[in-house]
């Protein structure tokens, strides 16, 4: 294996199309989900600008839209079926197209041999077939939103029997939705190639030395989501797989008898409706840590590296995500406490609910420990892992109201439960992940990410999601509904509506910001400021060996030798604020 | 100091976040203690619970929301530098671990036993003898109530009998005798201070039947009829709304539940809807 890299290593240099484009190295493929995702990311945002335009202002008249969008807009307002569409799609994408890929896609593959000294990923030809079948799983399912009848109506979560019966529980259910159930296979095929690919590189390549109680955090957490995603993402194949032939081959898993819709009895007996909540959840709960593990990893080492402080309690992190994985397979029925599930079960899942908070709170005191006695450089990288921190408890706390199936008989679908998965899994790891790229960037493209930019970017959006955000779980309290077209229809929920424009104000703000982001991010590309040596911030894992950025096969003739952990920062007596891992012990004084 | 454990420079940044902290926590206060926007007032005997429990969790979270996010404000403006100062070098305390670990795992289970009573007195206990009963339908985007009547007995219904009209929406079977004085309206009407029962049904998708002034949700699922009840306290008319994701009418599919102040206002009104079903 490795012989055959180093005579790779040795080769004249590929052409463009194979260096750039059909690459099967960790490092070109990690960059391509980063980029697919943030173009997902660009789609998934502009719908959700569209509802919250609607939310704020119900069946107000945008002539200009009327013209952009003739049949979204008939009579210059929006339908509620468009509307309904945009909900169903801004959450399929943000969380499988963006945020799953983003972060174990993106990260995993740019981060996972660099830390742990290997040449590639175990199997570099299914990475590189992975990022093609998410590529093709993306053009699916934007291909849903232009086909006659439109995207599916079903949510992201496509609860059966809407999902089942096709076009006639609604537009968007015939073409868009069969689109749907594709484009989800094919992604989860996709991140089956991934996971096994970092489950074998992280267990076997590890570099002389990386022992797996010296790997960085982030490796821990990539490691441990690998492992959730094998776990969980062939349910939801199944289930698609099974939802499918509900739809076109007159199976009924998911329909029960004596469904009458659209002036007709179906046919269809014997099937259960919850059972695709069941399969659902059984895969949607792990899918919940399969976005929020790598994002703690990240900002982990990320908060370390930036205080220039081990980081607190490196053995309670590892086993608080460990457990919280193992949790997360058994918690799945607290999004069924009201859908007619045995309330029997109701209380076991409340028990199995709440102990999560135990390993999460161990994590936030671990990253509270940290912060303590620091140095904290303010990178923009670092604002955004300190960013990451506040975001998961604000929104984690609110999830114990959820968790208790009493309170949740009132809050299940209001914009509580809006609110809390938006903070807990979608903006803290968005955090995360900016805080990712502004760090890792110098070793992905050479240069850095301008940092005056990066900081409007922190101030600005760390306000803005709490303005979003945060005021949604009012709503919430007030009973307001989340999926509905228009709430004002509704009399309990029309003192809301000053609540929805502000709401509606910070959102368009915030987008706004992310254009600062963008422009920062593809000018400094070619432009940014050029990374001076191997180790612009001074950190300790191995990937900071290599140049910037770094090149094919990774590191030079020899793989590099790890001696300690990954947080020797600030020790007592070394030469430096910091200690390499390939430092051998007291070699640090020198 | 510059080493080890002391304070570190203050820094705009630092200063900065703290402040934004302070604002996050002053903000929070502020929306739950002065309430600008609220739960709609409650009107049911076991919403109040539910509203209960809310409040517990709420001071729970409330501290540690407080107390997390007000150290790392303090944290991140006290620890902070421009230059190459060095932090402390310690990472561990096993100790402070154990307590947090045993403090909060307490602070749950004290949670999950508040929360399950409430849990267990709406689930795990029937409803008295001799109440009334509602079976109530969801389907793309309506609700139908369909009242026993008189004698007390639901008559038979079928899907198959289901017309394409409105006039038979729920597919009752005119010819069983118990079906005769059986009322099907478009609105729920109840008695205060009474308990009611609601077994809810659906003719084709899920649906959710959310009553947001007496704290009550409970899905709709075709293929199962789910049974709860409640006691509401206040007379009036109430909005039911679909609370599960339904089809493109979703937000549109409302209904109201209209309390009465006696048993006789309630047999007047399905009086009068009988005699209206009749003329039809």
């Amino acid at each position: 294996m490795e012989s055959q890299h180093a005579t790779e290593h040795a080769h004249p240099q590929l052409g463009f199309w194979r260096k750039y484009v059909f690459s099967t190295d960790h490092k070109i493929i990690g960059i391509q989900y980063l980029i697919t995702a943030m173009a997902m990311a660009v789609v998934g945002g502009l719908l959700s600008m569209l509802m919250r335009l609607q939310l704020a202002w119900p069946s107000h008249q945008w002539p200009l839209l009327g013209k952009i969008l003739p049949v979204a807009f008939a009579g210059n307002v929006m339908e509620p079926g468009f509307y309904v569409s945009l909900v169903t799609m801004h959450g399929t994408i943000m969380v499988f197209f963006l945020f799953t890929a983003v972060l174990t896609g993106g990260f995993g593959n740019f981060l996972i041999p660099l830390q742990i000294g290997a040449r590639d990923m175990a199997f570099p030809f299914l990475n590189a077939l992975s990022y093609w079948v998410f590529l093709l799983s993306c053009i699916v399912i934007i291909s849903a939103l232009f086909v006659a009848g439109g995207a599916p109506l079903g949510g992201w979560t496509a609860y059966a029997p809407l999902s089942a019966l096709g076009e006639a529980s609604g537009p968007g259910e015939g073409a868009g939705m069969t689109l749907w159930i594709t484009a989800l296979a094919l992604f989860t095929a996709s991140g089956l190639m991934g996971g096994l690919n970092y489950v074998t590189t992280i267990l076997t390549m590890r570099t002389k030395g990386l022992s797996m109680m010296r790997l960085p955090l982030t490796q821990w957490s990539l490691l441990i989501t690998a492992i959730l995603g094998l776990l969980a993402f062939p349910v939801l194949l199944a289930a698609a797989i099974l939802l499918l032939f509900d739809r076109t081959g007159g199976t009924s898993f998911f329909i029960p008898a004596g469904i009458f819709i659209a002036n007709g009895v179906r046919a269809n007996s014997g099937g259960h409706p919850l059972l695709w909540q069941h399969l659902f959840w059984f895969f949607g709960h792990p899918e919940v840590y399969i976005v929020i593990l790598p994002a703690m990893g990240m900002a982990s080492d990320i908060l370390s590296t930036f205080c220039r402080k081990p980081i607190f309690s490196y053995k309670m992190m590892v086993f608080s995500m460990v457990a919280i994985a193992g949790l997360s397979f058994v918690v799945w029925g607290h999004h069924m406490f009201v859908s007619g599930m045995s309330p029997f079960l109701g209380s076991v899942f409340t028990m199995t609910t709440l102990v999560i908070a135990v390993p999460s709170a161990v994590k936030t005191f671990n990253w509270l420990g940290t912060v303590w006695g620091a140095r904290i450089r303010f990178t923009s990288a670092a604002l955004f892992a300190i960013g990451f921190i506040s975001l998961f408890v604000s929104g984690g706390l609110s999830g114990i109201f959820l968790g208790t199936s009493a309170a949740d008989i009132y809050l299940q679908d209001t914009y509580f439960v809006v609110a809390h998965f938006h903070l807990v899994m979608a903006i803290a790891p968005l955090f995360a992940a900016f805080a990712g790229l502004y760090y890792w960037f110098p070793k992905m493209f050479g240069r850095h990410m301008n940092e005056t930019m990066g900081k409007i970017h922190f101030w600005l959006s760390f306000i803005g999601v709490y303005a979003v955000f945060f005021p949604m779980h009012i709503l919430g309290i007030t009973g307001h509904m989340r999926r509905i077209y228009d709430p004002m229809f509704y009399d309990f929920l029309k003192p809301d509506r000053a609540m929805n424009v502000f709401v509606s104000v910070s959102a368009f703000a915030l987008a706004s910001v992310q254009l600062v982001f963008l422009l920062n991010f593809f000018i400094s590309i070619f432009a940014g400021k050029r990374a001076e040596g191997n180790n612009p911030w001074h950190a300790t894992t191995l990937e900071w060996e290599t140049p910037c950025p770094t090149g094919h096969g990774n590191f030079g003739d020899q793989l590099p030798v790890v001696h300690r952990w990954a947080f020797d920062y600030s020790v007592p007596g070394a030469a430096n604020d910091f200690v390499p891992q390939t430092v051998p012990p007291s070699g640090e004084k020198i | 100091m510059a080493d080890g454990n002391g304070p570190g420079r203050i820094s705009v940044a630092g200063l900065a976040f703290a402040a934004l902290m302070l604002v996050l926590i002053l903000v929070s206060i502020w929306l739950f203690i002065a309430r600008p926007w609220w739960f709609p007032e409650l009107a049911s005997v076991r919403g109040g619970d539910i509203d209960g429990v809310f409040s517990a969790v709420l001071i729970v979270t409330g501290i540690a929301f407080i107390g997390v996010q007000g150290t790392l404000g303090y944290f991140v403006a006290r620890y902070g530098t421009r230059g190459t100062e060095r932090a402390g070098y310690w990472h561990d305390n096993p100790k402070a671990e154990a307590g947090l670990l045993i403090g909060t795992a307490v602070i749950m289970t004290v949670l999950v036993f508040m929360g399950q009573r409430v849990w267990a007195n709406i689930y795990f206990t029937d409803a008295p003898p001799g109440t009334l009963e509602v079976q109530v339908t969801g389907q793309q985007f309506a609700w139908k109530f369909h009242y026993a009547g008189p004698d007390g007995v639901f008559g038979r219904t079928d899907p198959k009998l289901i017309s394409q009209d409105d006039s038979n929406p729920i597919g009752l079977d005119r010819r069983d005798p118990a079906a005769k004085d059986d009322v099907i309206a478009v609105e729920m009407h109840a008695v205060v201070n009474q308990p009611v029962k609601v077994r809810l049904r659906s003719k084709d998708v899920i649906h959710s039947f959310f009553l947001p002034r007496m704290r009550y949700k409970q899905d709709a699922v075709p293929g199962m009829a789910i049974l709860i009840w409640y006691t509401p306290t206040q007379t009036g008319k109430f909005e039911i709304a679909c609370a599960e994701l339904c089809g493109n009418g979703h937000y549109r599919m409302r209904a109201f539940l209209f309390v009465e102040k006696t048993e006789q206002d309630l047999n007047n009104w399905l009086k009068q809807q009988l005699a209206e079903q009749a003329g039809n």
